[in-house]
């Protein structure tokens, strides 16, 4: 067992997730959280068990792994904080792009659940609290021609890649000035000009169509002779959908192909009421990353700087054309799976656990612990988001509702498919499809 | 997954000369030359005469469109256009488009090095490379889903099916992102995918392999469907799937690919919403599709000469319904009967009558009569297979019964 996995550990050996050039991790600011988080120890996972397999007796059994594809950036080199001029994780810029991206994140995320009972919003509403630092932690390295492929919980992913929040907001609020002109919603936020590829709300489903962005990418380089075609796509997912075939059929397409994709797993322990240890044989999912001839990497997801350090490196592999990774990033929702979930099944232990290690408050303190940005400039910030919050909703109540004439537009990119002839008019008036339609 | 797939090369739409085809059936001589397998085959002109293979001279009509009885049959040898098998005609279609656009791929199982289950992409990765003709692993959910991304993000992608029925397992990809993503991104994303392969009742295929899916795809939104059912018509169908900007479902049938007609030398695309006129008559429209177009023409000749004039209509648009056409047959002969491969329960025909019963119902003179395949998993053996799908007798019993 031990040889197989050797080789394929000389297969797909991350070397370049060895941090030798790379400064000191953001063992800064995680050093002090609680214990019993892999974050905790300070590192990303290199060897020892994750916290969440450690409080599991029937996974403990299997305890002893031999093979690991992590980072062990942080292992490596311990913060010298002494030492003068301190190597910081993040420029004082890129430290507060990511505060007030977090920020963004939560805020608006609070204000859909006030929205939601105000009844301005319905449907299910799943919202991100609580696992800000990876969609931060990745998107904001990603320029606008990448691709993100996000699921249900959507909203936030959107955010960090440039969809306003006025857009968003009116989204939710079924307004045609939503970014899907209502005809979305909080499950299916998509936008071209962002090329963020949709949420999608079905587990699983998002993770072929990354896989297809990326082949385009691939295509785009090899066939069609862009050279300068570099982008990357970033599919993004949950822990309970690493138990489904389409995860494990696209990471066996992506690494035989070498496709320019990230899979990123937001594994915060839940799939609605289905523990992820109930549910998972092996719950470490990294390891599924070698399996198929990739690196698997596992990062403390409540720690955006650490995030960041992995997503670098994942996506810049995939950007010099070096294939896939898989990275499992472990979080935390705040809140229920949505906002109809009355979140019964979770220990308020493990809850208060994870709120103490929320990751804006992290940030917050790595930055001020190493004088990146004073109290009054995050302040400053706060306020800016919640002013840009007010107006998103200002904006999306003051929206007006799609018009009738909305209706059946958009079912078709020609119109053609609805049987309209080249003149632009139906080729036979069926009553019972035809009526309602106006300009298609 | 694959077992049974090539039974049904070779074998006939012709039912009544089954025995003497199974004699000559061909199996499987892929390594030999095209000209070799072509010799023995029986061959059914798109109006539905059987040729006999054996004379090669022997004419075929030049293109599908309507010709009455066997006015058309005419031509020689001589005559403009090139003579080509179904599957050489949809590759012909395939090949064209991928030469006049570089956005246009090809993905799927055996695609590629193999030349496609039917052959239909043969010779296309040696021309086009593996990166666009892209042979899969088997994971029709995955492939038909990374189809739809590529689409997304500007390519043109040909997702074949190996079998129709495996794109069962991709129905969440075709229906939530195919069909409707166009609409749930608020139109700002296209997908300009063809999604097709080898459906319908093959040669004792067994009940997996013998799927009519068009039943279960038409209530989808956003996706249009079309079935080519002659050399002339999947040529043009393929080419004008390519370059529409919705998703389009091409289907095709196990037992058609080695039809065998003379088709134009010079490029041609038809229209995705047109019906056919494949035989214009006065007593009664009889709509039809795909294969079952072969069981209709049989029974029109022994119709004719029992005296009726019947009208039939290869719809081939199964989504949206060609009712332009169909009205005006309607108007015409106040008759309809619809002669489909599908099942009974929800199927195509059930779509077809509830539309003209919509919109034409004063012009019809009776109830209209549809004839649909039995609501059964198809049956192995030979004898259930035949009476699990219309039969030619079927059909000339019912029109006489609809035009008394």
């Amino acid at each position: 067992m031990s040889a197989a996995f050797s080789s394929v550990r000389a297969v797909c050996h991350p070397g370049s997730f060895a941090g030798e050039k790379r400064g000191p991790p953001a063992t800064a600011a995680s050093g002090k959280f609680a214990s019993g988080f892999l974050g905790s120890s300070g590192k990303v996972w290199f060897g020892a068990l994750p916290a969440y397999v450690r409080a599991a007796p029937s996974a403990r059994r299997r305890g002893s792994f031999s093979v690991v594809a992590v980072s062990d950036v942080v292992k490596e080199k311990k913060p010298k904080r002494s030492s003068s001029p301190p190597d910081l994780l993040v420029t004082k810029e890129e430290g507060l792009e990511l505060y007030e991206d977090m920020v963004l994140g939560r805020t608006f995320e609070d204000m859909c659940a006030q929205m939601y009972y105000r009844g301005k919003m319905f449907g299910f509403v799943h919202l991100y609290n609580g696992q800000e630092a990876v969609s931060t932690g990745f998107i904001k390295l990603l320029k606008q021609e990448d691709c993100v492929v996000s699921t249900y919980r959507d909203h936030v992913h959107a955010l960090s890649k440039g969809v306003s929040s006025r857009a968003v907001m009116s989204e939710l609020f079924g307004k045609t000035t939503g970014c899907c002109r209502g005809q979305g919603g909080s499950m299916h936020m998509f936008s071209k000009e962002h090329n963020l590829l949709g949420g999608f709300a079905f587990i699983g489903e998002g993770i072929p169509i990354a896989t297809g962005a990326a082949f385009t990418s691939k295509y785009r380089r090899e066939v069609l002779k862009e050279a300068d075609c570099d982008h990357v796509t970033v599919a993004f997912f949950g822990d309970g959908t690493c138990n489904n075939g389409q995860f494990y059929e696209c990471l066996n397409m992506a690494a035989l192909w070498k496709l320019p994709i990230v899979f990123v797993v937001e594994n915060n322990l839940w799939a609605i009421g289905m523990s992820h240890l109930r549910a998972t044989s092996d719950p470490q999912i990294w390891k599924k990353g070698p399996a198929f001839g990739m690196p698997g990497v596992h990062v403390d997801g409540m720690d955006v700087l650490k995030v960041r350090e992995v997503a670098k490196e994942a996506i810049g592999r995939a950007r010099r054309g070096e294939g896939p990774t898989l990275v499992e990033c472990e979080t935390y929702r705040f809140r229920g799976h949505s906002l109809a979930d009355p979140d019964e099944l979770r220990d308020p232990a493990e809850k208060a656990h994870y709120a103490a290690r929320d990751p804006i408050v992290a940030l917050k303190k790595y930055i001020r612990e190493n004088n990146l940005a004073s109290e009054a400039e995050l302040k400053a910030i706060d306020k800016k988001i919640d002013e840009v919050i007010e107006d998103a909703v200002e904006f999306a109540d003051a929206s007006p509702p799609p018009s009738r004439s909305q209706l059946l537009e958009n079912v078709f990119a020609d119109p053609k498919g609805f049987g309209i002839g080249p003149d632009g008019r139906y080729r036979c008036e069926d009553p019972k499809f035809t009526e309602g339609t106006a300009h298609v | 997954m694959a077992a049974a797939i090539f039974q049904g090369f070779g074998a006939s739409t012709a039912l009544s000369l089954s025995k003497s085809i199974d004699s000559k059936r061909v199996k499987l001589p892929f390594g030999r030359s095209l000209s070799e397998r072509r010799a023995s085959f029986v061959v059914v002109g798109s109006d539905g005469r059987l040729v006999s293979d054996s004379s090669r001279a022997r004419k075929l009509v030049t293109n599908a469109v309507a010709t009455k009885a066997d006015s058309a049959a005419s031509t020689s040898a001589s005559k403009p256009g090139h003579e080509l098998l179904l599957f050489e005609a949809l590759q012909e279609g395939l090949e064209e488009e991928m030469d006049r656009d570089p956005h246009v791929c090809v993905m799927g199982e055996d695609v590629g090095h193999y030349g496609g289950s039917y052959k239909v992409t043969k010779g296309l990765a040696k021309k086009f490379g593996d990166l666009r003709v892209l042979d899969t692993p088997i994971a029709e959910n995955s492939f038909t889903g990374m189809g739809i991304g590529a689409a997304m993000t500007g390519l043109r992608p040909i997702v074949e099916g190996m079998n129709m029925g495996f794109l069962l397992l991709a129905y969440n990809q075709i229906s939530n992102n195919c069909g409707m993503l166009h609409y749930t991104s608020g139109g700002q994303f296209k997908i300009p995918i063809v999604i097709r392969g080898p459906g319908g009742v093959g040669r004792q295929l067994g009940a997996e392999h013998s799927q009519r899916l068009e039943s279960y795809f038409q209530s989808i939104p956003g996706i249009q469907m079309v079935a080519c059912s002659t050399p002339y018509n999947a040529k043009g169908l393929m080419k004008a799937a390519i370059r529409s900007d919705n998703p389009v479902i091409l289907f095709e049938h196990v037992l058609l690919y080695n039809l065998k007609e003379r088709i134009p030398d010079e490029e041609y695309v038809l229209s995705l919403e047109e019906a056919e006129m494949v035989r214009p008559g006065e007593h009664v429209t009889i709509l039809t599709y795909s294969r079952m177009r072969y069981h209709v023409m049989q029974a029109a000749k022994t119709l004719v000469n029992k005296g009726y004039d019947p009208e039939v209509i290869d719809i081939r648009s199964l989504k949206p319904f060609d009712l332009y056409t169909i009205g005006n047959s309607v108007k015409k002969t106040h008759r309809v009967l619809i002669v489909e491969e599908c099942m009974r329960t929800g199927g195509i025909g059930a779509s077809l009558t509830a539309a003209i019963n919509e919109n034409f119902h004063d012009y019809l003179d009776a109830p209209i009569v549809c004839l649909s395949s039995q609501d059964v998993p198809t049956p192995y053996a030979g004898t259930l297979e035949e009476w699990t799908v219309v039969q030619p007798a079927q059909i000339v019993t019912a029109v006489e019964q609809l035009c008394q």
